[in-house]
């Protein structure tokens, strides 16, 4: 009975580390439809494991990017008495949405070399190589673009946002705002113990214009003569239309 | 109500883009100016990227010209050969402002461009009408002194090229209309305004045109320099956007067809000079954004803009 016992708990710790994520998403999907004004997405999950819980605390981390695209900085200075654009940096990608939700905050819960190897961290998502020579600080460059985003809500740090129960079930809640950019996405949960990633999932979103702005939008880019006709002949009918209503309401 | 507007892609709400429509409008149908001076730095402030306020707004004067200027043809009051000579010239500043507003944006000036033209027409424009109507409001306290004598001949008179304006009673060369088109153009693009403000006063000082037709002439010019500008941006910049224009369009029509009856019913020297404290405060709150340091000294960009 004893050796059982004993070879049980050998299993146990070879498996450690077979925990799965099983996932739910309160939708896949966001529409952008002319009324859009913002989105809030349940995450909530389970993990899976085949073994007693193991002593060493269940984290969670879990994030959701929206697609990543280089960005222009540009600083004022003064200049001949007025604010003007002088330096300018290009960050090579930067994700248009991030959010990061952890069971405790993250330096707790997330090692650096884990961090620096899944890019977990909104400082690690986004990418910044070769500044140029005439700007020594690119550092300020980085930083004015988190700061930014994280004013107008695109980029959220929601330490002890998830909720953790029995060490097996998650939850969490993300406010996206309503100046979205279309794209997949990508969400990933990520179990961590002892500041070691053990399991992680990925999946994504889809955030998509639909309906009439879809095709207005499309048609901007696709037929811009027509798209600009268009434009033209609304704003001709309106001007028609107001003068002779007025003038109606005149006479009548 | 929230609308999310496709181009801008920025959230607005539509009561607040109805209501700056018809605030504007009926300021314009009061005081027989555009509006679009007022209306694009109205939307710089609500937070629509200057890029999609100065297209859109160039369609929105589409409509309210068009609105204006055939109340103009039922009275003639349109000078058709000055209409299409200043044309000539407002499709060529157009197409010279596009490429150069083209041409800062690559340099990320853009915004710095359109904000001092702003800052030194609104300040221009603005004062002159407060002088003006101080001046106006003591003469008629005074009781009406001596009318102001016309010039009759100026270097305008001595160029060659001479053509008749039937309409407007002149004979004069081509080249200052032109030349007031091409200013005018340029602006129109720059700015996203039809230039009425700049355009008004040049014809009846340069060109010396009769006060009654100068209105629909210059309304009649504006629809098509505007209309291409519109084309222009929709084309190179992708920055037309259709929504924010019909909703300010909607806001615009109802509200200058409201002020014209009330700029009816009201003395106009104290309306002119209240009008002339708004420009001056809305050209003062650009022309602090420049001078005092801003809080945000970064600013993002898409990229690839060269």
């Amino acid at each position: 009975m004893r050796l059982i016992l004993a070879a049980a708990l050998t299993i146990t710790a070879l498996a450690a580390g077979a925990e799965e994520v099983v996932l739910g998403l309160s939708k896949d999907k966001v529409a952008i439809t002319t009324s859009f004004d913002g989105s809030e997405i349940l995450i909530f999950g389970a993990v899976k494991r085949e073994e007693p819980i193991a002593e060493d605390p269940l984290e969670v981390v879990i994030t959701v990017a929206g697609p990543s695209e280089p960005v222009v900085v540009r600083r004022k200075s003064r200049k001949f008495g007025i604010w003007v654009n002088t330096d300018v940096l290009e960050v090579d990608s930067a994700p248009s949405f991030y959010a990061v939700a952890s069971t405790a905050p993250l330096q707790d819960v997330l090692s650096n070399t884990e961090d620096q190897r899944w890019k977990i961290s909104i400082e690690r998502a986004i990418r910044s190589v070769g500044a140029p020579e005439t700007i020594p600080d690119a550092k300020n460059f980085t930083e004015a673009v988190i700061r930014i985003r994280r004013d107008a809500g695109l980029y959220q740090m929601l330490e002890d946002q998830v909720a953790l129960d029995q060490q097996t079930l998650f939850r969490t809640s993300i406010d996206m705002p309503a100046d979205l950019t279309e794209g997949d996405y990508t969400t990933r949960i990520f179990l961590t113990r002892n500041g070691d990633v053990v399991s992680h999932l990925e999946t994504s979103i889809d955030v998509r214009k639909v309906g009439l702005e879809r095709w207005l939008f499309s048609l901007s880019r696709n037929r811009p003569i027509l798209y600009g006709l268009m434009s033209l002949a609304i704003a001709i009918f309106a001007g028609w239309g107001a003068s002779a209503a007025f003038r109606l309401l005149r006479n009548g | 109500m929230q609308i999310y507007l496709p181009i801008a892609e920025v959230s607005v709400n539509a009561f607040l883009l109805l209501g700056l429509g018809g605030l504007v409008g009926i300021l314009s149908g009061m005081f027989g100016v555009g509006g679009g001076f007022l209306m694009t730095p109205l939307l710089f402030f609500i937070g629509i990227p200057p890029a999609v306020a100065v297209a859109t707004e160039a369609n929105q004067i589409v409509a309210s010209s068009f609105s204006g200027v055939l109340a103009h043809f039922r009275r003639k009051t349109v000078d058709l050969k000055m209409g299409l000579v200043l044309l000539v010239g407002g499709l060529t500043g157009a197409a010279l402002g596009v490429l150069v507003f083209n041409y800062l944006k690559s340099l990320g000036q853009v915004d710095l461009l359109v904000r001092l033209c702003y800052v030194l027409f609104l300040g221009v424009v603005g004062g002159l009408m407060f002088l003006e109507s101080l001046r106006a409001i003591r003469k008629s306290r005074r009781g009406g002194g001596p009318p102001p004598k016309r010039r009759q001949r100026t270097w305008v008179h001595a160029l060659p090229f001479k053509m008749r304006f039937r309409t407007s009673g002149l004979y004069i060369s081509v080249i200052p209309p032109v030349g007031v088109g091409i200013v005018v153009g340029i602006l129109a693009a720059i700015m996203g305004v039809g230039g009425g403000f700049i355009m008004v006063p040049a014809m009846i000082y340069i060109l010396g045109m009769p006060t009654k037709v100068v209105v629909g002439t210059s309304l009649f010019q504006i629809i098509f320099v505007t209309a291409f500008t519109t084309m222009l941006h929709a084309t190179t910049n992708f920055t037309v956007d259709i929504v924010l224009a019909v909703l300010l369009l909607v806001g615009g029509v109802i509200g200058a067809q409201i002020g014209t009856q009330i700029g009816l019913r009201l003395k106009a020297e104290q309306l002119r000079i209240l009008l002339a404290l708004m420009v001056l405060v809305v050209c003062g709150k650009l022309a602090l954004d420049l001078l005092l340091q801003p809080s945000e000294l970064y600013s993002l960009g898409a990229a690839g803009g060269h």
